[in-house]
C-alpha cells in the first residue's frame, strides 16, 4: 500500500459510511432500543418497560392475525411463483424442436421476457391501482365482465374477506414470475446444451431431463429465490396499502405486520410498540433466511 | 411430456414475436411440444400485458364508459381533458419532486457508491471485510423494520417533507445494491492501467475519477438505469417521509383514494399513464440492461 492512500481510502468512505450509519444503520439499532420503551413517538419522554411490548405483542389478536396472513403469503408466494417461473423458463429453453441438431428453445424467447418481465419495472402503487380497479366488486369491473361472460358469474375479489388475501397473492405472484423467469432462463442457458443432449440420446424424456437434470443443476438459484420471496412475502406492505380498502381489507382480511407497524408507529402513538413489531419482523427475516438456506442445503453441482 | 393442445398453427404462428434469431434450418411441422409451449407462454404474456392494456385504453374514457357493460370498448370521444385535469390535480407537482428526488437521488447514489465499491475493491485496509459485509447485509432486510425510527431520524434533521431529506435517505437505501455491483465490477477491470496513471504521478482520486470510472461505464449504465426505475418507483419511503411533498407514486395511491368519493376514474388512469409511459419507454430502450442488472442482483 503506497504512502498516502489511507487519507486517500478515509476520504471516500467518509461521506456514505455516514449516510449509510446515520439513515441505515441507526435506526434499525434504535428500532432495537425503542422495542423496549413505552415511547409514544410524540412527546420526548419515555420509560424503560422491558419486555412488556413484546409480552402485549403475544396476546395482539390483530397482530397475531397479520402474523398469520404473512405466513399463508410465506407459504404460497414461494411455492407458486417458483413453479410457475421455473415451468415458463423451461419451455422457454428447450419447448422448441427437439431433432438432429439438438433441443432448441421456443421462437420469441426475447418477446416473452420481454413481456414477462414488465410489471417489474413498474411501480408498486401503479400495479396496485391497476389490479384494484381490474378487480372491482362491482358487475362491471374488468374481471368480472370476462368472468361473467364465459359463465363463470362475479366475485367480490377485495371486498370478499374469505378471498381478499388470496387476490393480493395473486398480484405479488403475477408480478414476480417475470423476474424469477429471467433469472431461471439465465441459470438454465448456462447449462451446457451437450448434457441435455446426452440425456435424450439416452432416450430420456423432455419430463425426466427437467426432473433429472434442469432441476438440481438450478438448485443454487431456486434456494436464493425461496429466501428472496420470502422476504418479499413478510413484506407486501405497499400492494396492501393501496390494494386494499381500510387499508388492511373487510374484516383485517388483508392485514399483514407491515401495515401494523405503520398504523401502531405513525397513527396510534406507539412508537415502541411498532419498533418491538420490527423487531420480530427483523429475527423472523433473519430464521428464515437461515432455515432456508440450510434446509434445502444441497452438494453444489460443478459443470 | 405429451399434451392433448387443442390450438390451430395459423394462431401460434400468427404470434407478434419478432424474430429474435435468424431461423436456422428449414422450419419443420410444429410439434405438440412446441405448440404446447407457446400456448402457455401466450396465455401468460397476455394475462401480463391486458392489465396495462386496459388501463391505457382507460385514461381516454368517462367514469361511465370505463365500467360500462363492455369493458373493451372504445371511448365514444377520445377524453384528452382527463390528462390534463390529472396534471392540474397534482400529477404535475408530483411528476416534478420524482425528478427532483431521483435526479439528485441516482446522481449521490451513483457518485457515493461507486466511490466505496472502488475504495473496497481495489485497496487493503483493516475493516474493508466488515464494511463490505455491513453494506451487504442492507439488502436483505425489509426497509420497513426501521421505518419508525427512520421518520424521527429524519425529523431530527427538519428534513420531513424536504427534497433534500428524501434524497438522503434514497442514497443511503441505495448504496448497498450499488455498492455490490460495483464492487464486483471493479474487480474485473485489470489493475495495470491504474498503476500506470499511479506511477505516472496522478493521485488516487485522479486515477479513479479520470482513469477507473471511464472504465467501469458499463457497470455504471447497468446500475444507475436500476437506481432510476428503483427510486422513481419508490414508495415506502417517501410516503412516510414527504407526506407534504409527494412523489409520483405516492400521488397515484393518493388519487386512488380520493377517486373512490369522487368518482372521476379516467383521471386516475390518466395519471396512472403519465407514471407508467416514462417507465414503459426505458424499459423497452434499454430491457437488456434491466433484466440484467436486476437479475443480476440475485445470482451473485
Amino acid at each position: 500500500m503506497r504512502h498516502g492512500s489511507y487519507r486517500f481510502v478515509a476520504s471516500f468512505l467518509a461521506i456514505p459510511l455516514a449516510l449509510y450509519a446515520i439513515f441505515v444503520i441507526s435506526p434499525f439499532v434504535q428500532a432495537f432500543y425503542y422495542s423496549l420503551t413505552d415511547w409514544t413517538g410524540i412527546s420526548p419522554e419515555f420509560n424503560f418497560v422491558g419486555f412488556d411490548n413484546f409480552q402485549t405483542l403475544a396476546r395482539d389478536a390483530v397482530f397475531r392475525q397479520a402474523l398469520g396472513h404473512n405466513l399463508i403469503l410465506l407459504i404460497g408466494l414461494p411455492l407458486i411463483t417458483i413453479f410457475l417461473a421455473l415451468v415458463f423458463a423451461y419451455l422457454l429453453n428447450v419447448g422448441g424442436r427437439a431433432n438432429a441438431a439438438g433441443v432448441q428453445g421456443v421462437r420469441g424467447n426475447g418477446f416473452y421476457k420481454l413481456a414477462f418481465f414488465l410489471p417489474q419495472v413498474l411501480s408498486v402503487p401503479v400495479i396496485a391501482v391497476i389490479w384494484a380497479t381490474v378487480m372491482t366488486s362491482t358487475d362491471t369491473g374488468l374481471l368480472n365482465s370476462f368472468t361473467k361472460a364465459i359463465g363463470l358469474g362475479t366475485s367480490e375479489y377485495l371486498a370478499d374477506p374469505n378471498i381478499a388475501l388470496y387476490c393480493v397473492m395473486w398480484v405479488l405472484i403475477w408480478g414476480s414470475v417475470g423476474f424469477y423467469l429471467v433469472l431461471f432462463n439465465a441459470a438454465m442457458s448456462g447449462i451446457p446444451k451437450d448434457i441435455f443432449e446426452a440425456a435424450i440420446i439416452d432416450g430420456a424424456g423432455r419430463f425426466a431431463t427437467f426432473y433429472r437434470i434442469t432441476l438440481p443443476l438450478l438448485w443454487d438459484t431456486i434456494q436464493t429465490s425461496w429466501v428472496y420471496l420470502a422476504i418479499l412475502a413478510l413484506d407486501a406492505y405497499a400492494l396492501v396499502a393501496v390494494m386494499t380498502a381500510g387499508p388492511g381489507g373487510p374484516d383485517n382480511s388483508t392485514q399483514v405486520m407491515g401495515l401494523q407497524i405503520a398504523d401502531n408507529g405513525f397513527q396510534y402513538g406507539r412508537a415502541g410498540y411498532a419498533s418491538a413489531m420490527g423487531v420480530v419482523l427483523f429475527f423472523l427475516t433473519l430464521i428464515i433466511a437461515a432455515v432456508m438456506l440450510r434446509a434445502t442445503r444441497r452438494d453444489r453441482i460443478e459443470y | 411430456m405429451t399434451v392433448p393442445v387443442q390450438i390451430d398453427v395459423e394462431e401460434t404462428s400468427a404470434k407478434p414475436a419478432p424474430a429474435i434469431r435468424p431461423a436456422g434450418g428449414k422450419d419443420r411441422a410444429f410439434s405438440p411440444v412446441n405448440v404446447f409451449s407457446h400456448t402457455v407462454l401466450i396465455a401468460w404474456s397476455v394475462l401480463v400485458v391486458v392489465p396495462f392494456a386496459w388501463a391505457l385504453l382507460a385514461s381516454l374514457k368517462s367514469t361511465g364508459e370505463i365500467f360500462g357493460d363492455n369493458p373493451w370498448a372504445l371511448p365514444k370521444d377520445l377524453l384528452w381533458s382527463n390528462f390534463s385535469r390529472a396534471w392540474d390535480k397534482g400529477v404535475g407537482d408530483y411528476l416534478f419532486n420524482s425528478a427532483v428526488v431521483v435526479a439528485g437521488g441516482v446522481f449521490g447514489t451513483m457518485l457515493f457508491g461507486s466511490m466505496v465499491a472502488y475504495v473496497l475493491a481495489r485497496y487493503e485496509f483493516p475493516g474493508n471485510r466488515f464494511i463490505y459485509y455491513l453494506f451487504a447485509a442492507g439488502m436483505m432486510f425489509p426497509t420497513f423494520l426501521a421505518i419508525v425510527p427512520l421518520f424521527f431520524v429524519v425529523k431530527g434533521f427538519g428534513m420531513v417533507s424536504t427534497y433534500q431529506g428524501l434524497i438522503l435517505v434514497y442514497i443511503a437505501y441505495s448504496l448497498p445494491f450499488t455498492v455490490f455491483f460495483m464492487h464486483a465490477f471493479f474487480r474485473t477491470l485489470p489493475t495495470s492501467i491504474a498503476e500506470a496513471a499511479l506511477v505516472d504521478g496522478a493521485s488516487h482520486a485522479t486515477t479513479f475519477f479520470r482513469v477507473m470510472l471511464p472504465m467501469a461505464k458499463p457497470g455504471l449504465i447497468s446500475v444507475g438505469i436500476f437506481n432510476v426505475l428503483g427510486q422513481f418507483n419508490q414508495f415506502v419511503l417517501p410516503s412516510f417521509l414527504s407526506p407534504e411533498k409527494p412523489v409520483l407514486s405516492q400521488g397515484i395511491a393518493t388519487l386512488l383514494g380520493s377517486q373512490r368519493y369522487e368518482n372521476e376514474w379516467g383521471i386516475l388512469f390518466a395519471a396512472l399513464t403519465i407514471a407508467m409511459v416514462p417507465v414503459i419507454a426505458v424499459y423497452l430502450v434499454f430491457y437488456r440492461q434491466v433484466q440484467a442488472g436486476l437479475t443480476g442482483a440475485t445470482l451473485k
